[in-house]
């Protein structure tokens, strides 16, 4: 009699114990959400605080904390925006796959348990919108040292909305690039050659910073630049791994491609410029960390490690040559090389993710090297489009800040007395 | 009174400053400068921009001292501030007009 208690009351109890949804199925994950939220945090360290002290260490001490400045100013701008109208227009229900419709302003519609795939809609908000963020503070690196921090304000206001926006819906957000079958797992096309082209755009219409070429300008700490660099790579987990939605086999695989590719941009850069230069530095270090996780951004979630390890060594080499040496002849002042290492690095990675889709790692994406020729072509398409776009948007958005600002760039006095005290009357470090 | 103004390379500032206690010289104002004669500076290069760093860091030593003593200073200076090597340094001496104790209004030799 006990034994038949016993039994029954375990059935029971088994019974009534929901099953762990080990497979993720219809509803919330709480896996995937975990996840989700903790790769939001982490991308968006990498624009306040790692970004910023990779900018910043490479401004010149003068315009230290104004690089600081754009740049948390724009996360905290792109913050605000996003949840008003930007998620509306880059997710929102598509019109004519060119952007979203406003049906979302203020995420109206969305609510507490909406769900986004296997996580809670409001989580894939804030993940997005940390793409947004960093993405509007990358362009600032081609101009540090020389703008107006009030346009810069507006500039990034109107560029996140017209720009970023509408070009993370033609991939992300239903539109026409994703339709047509673009492969951009984590944002090669949407946020580095996006960032990198309007970046040259606003370098070319700012002009050189007075004394380019010919009067020495220190990188005000490559200390923290390093520091930077090490920051932006952890985070660049969250951007990369995060970009799958969930935490599953794909995940994994994005995470350690990213690691791989990050670390032979880094070795890869600093033997080209231990062989050219004599020397190898920890700027080379830490710019080739960077250069190799631009690259592995629209592929981490689709090559396998053999394509990590190729296209990481390639960006690192790509950017020294770019940086070191072609951007000193065409001599144009992109400061701190938004476009010689986003522009130029994304570029190659989206390439390379045409090239080295494996079917096998993701069946989303199917390259060259696996029997498919069409994808190059939609790739070579895509980055086109973007480039095109995004230079003649960002002039236009110059134009309009141009208008409401009066100018974009700094007076002559400020510039040379430098922008931490002629705008923001402050000093970065009480020596 | 003379002032002593000895200008050296930064790792000799101690060796200096034992071999001047050594013959009694128990003060001192030390300063960090930057300078170049005949030594040459270096290159810095940050991305392929390649800069000519031309000023080297130096040490400036000043000591006023009795004019009698002036020459053993001088000599006691050179000899623990000489490595051979081009950027060792230079010594000035300067006639100095009048010096002050600022706790005690003591005036000329009675104020070093």
């Amino acid at each position: 009699m006990k034994v038949q208690l016993k039994s029954l009351l375990t059935a029971a109890i088994l019974l009534a114990m929901p099953f762990s949804s080990a497979v993720a199925s219809e509803g919330l994950n709480s896996g995937d959400t975990a996840w989700m939220i903790v790769s939001t945090a982490l991308v968006m360290m990498m624009t306040p605080a790692g970004l910023a002290l990779f900018y910043g260490g490479m401004s010149r001490y003068k315009n230290l904390l104004n690089t600081f400045a754009m740049t948390f100013v724009s996360y905290c701008l792109a913050s605000v925006i996003w949840v008003m109208w930007g998620y509306s227009i880059a997710f929102g229900p598509d019109k004519a796959g060119i952007f979203g419709g406003l049906e979302n302003m203020f995420l109206a519609g969305i609510g507490v348990d909406s769900l986004s795939g296997s996580i809670p809609t409001y989580v894939f908000v804030l993940f997005q919108m940390t793409f947004a963020g960093i993405t509007v503070a990358l362009v600032l690196g081609s101009v540090v040292d020389r703008m107006k921090f009030s346009a810069w304000i507006i500039f990034a206001v109107l560029w996140v909305t017209f720009i970023y926006c509408p070009i993370a819906h033609w991939v992300w957000g239903g539109g026409w690039m994703g339709n047509m079958g673009a492969l951009d797992f984590a944002g090669g096309t949407v946020v580095h050659i996006n960032a990198g082209v309007a970046g040259l755009v606003l370098a070319l219409v700012l002009g050189k910073r007075i004394g380019y070429g010919k009067e020495a300008m220190f990188p005000s700490s490559i200390a923290f630049t390093s520091i930077g660099a090490a920051l932006l790579w952890f985070g660049w987990f969250g951007f990369n791994a995060g970009s799958q939605l969930a935490a599953d086999g794909v995940a994994g695989s994005a995470f350690l491609v990213t690691n791989t590719s990050a670390a032979m941009g880094a070795l890869a850069w600093m033997f080209a410029e231990w062989l050219v230069d004599k020397k190898p530095t920890v700027l080379g270090l830490a710019s080739g960390v960077v250069a190799g996780l631009v690259a592995i951004t629209p592929a981490a979630g689709f090559v396998n490690l053999p394509a990590a390890l190729i296209i990481g060594f390639v960006a690192g080499l790509l950017g020294f040559y770019f940086v070191a040496k072609v951007k000193h002849k065409l001599g144009y002042d992109d400061s701190l090389d938004a476009f010689g290492v986003h522009g130029m690095c994304g570029l190659w990675g989206a390439l390379a993710t045409g090239l080295f889709a494996n079917p096998a790692v993701n069946e989303a994406g199917k390259g060259l090297f696996y029997g498919n020729s069409k994808q190059l072509w939609i790739q070579v398409v895509s980055i086109i489009a973007t480039a095109v776009f995004t230079a003649v948007g960002t002039l236009i958005v110059i134009f309009i800040t141009k208008l409401l600002t009066g100018g974009l760039r700094v007076t002559e006095e400020n510039e040379v007395a430098g922008l931490d005290s002629s705008i923001h009357g402050e000093r970065a470090f009480e020596i | 009174m003379m002032k002593i103004e000895a200008i050296i390379k930064p790792f000799k500032l101690d060796d200096v400053k034992e071999a001047l206690n050594k013959i009694g010289i128990q003060g001192m104002t030390v300063s960090e400068v930057k300078g170049y004669g005949r030594q040459k500076g270096h290159k810095e290069i940050y991305r392929g921009a390649e800069y000519a760093v031309d000023f080297i860091p130096k040490i400036k030593i000043e000591i006023v001292i009795a004019a009698d003593r002036a020459d053993q200073v001088v000599e006691t200076i050179r000899e623990a501030a000489n490595t051979g090597k081009i950027g060792d340094g230079k010594i000035f001496v300067i006639p100095v007009e009048q010096a002050l104790r600022v706790r005690t209004g003591e005036t000329g030799a009675d104020a070093i």
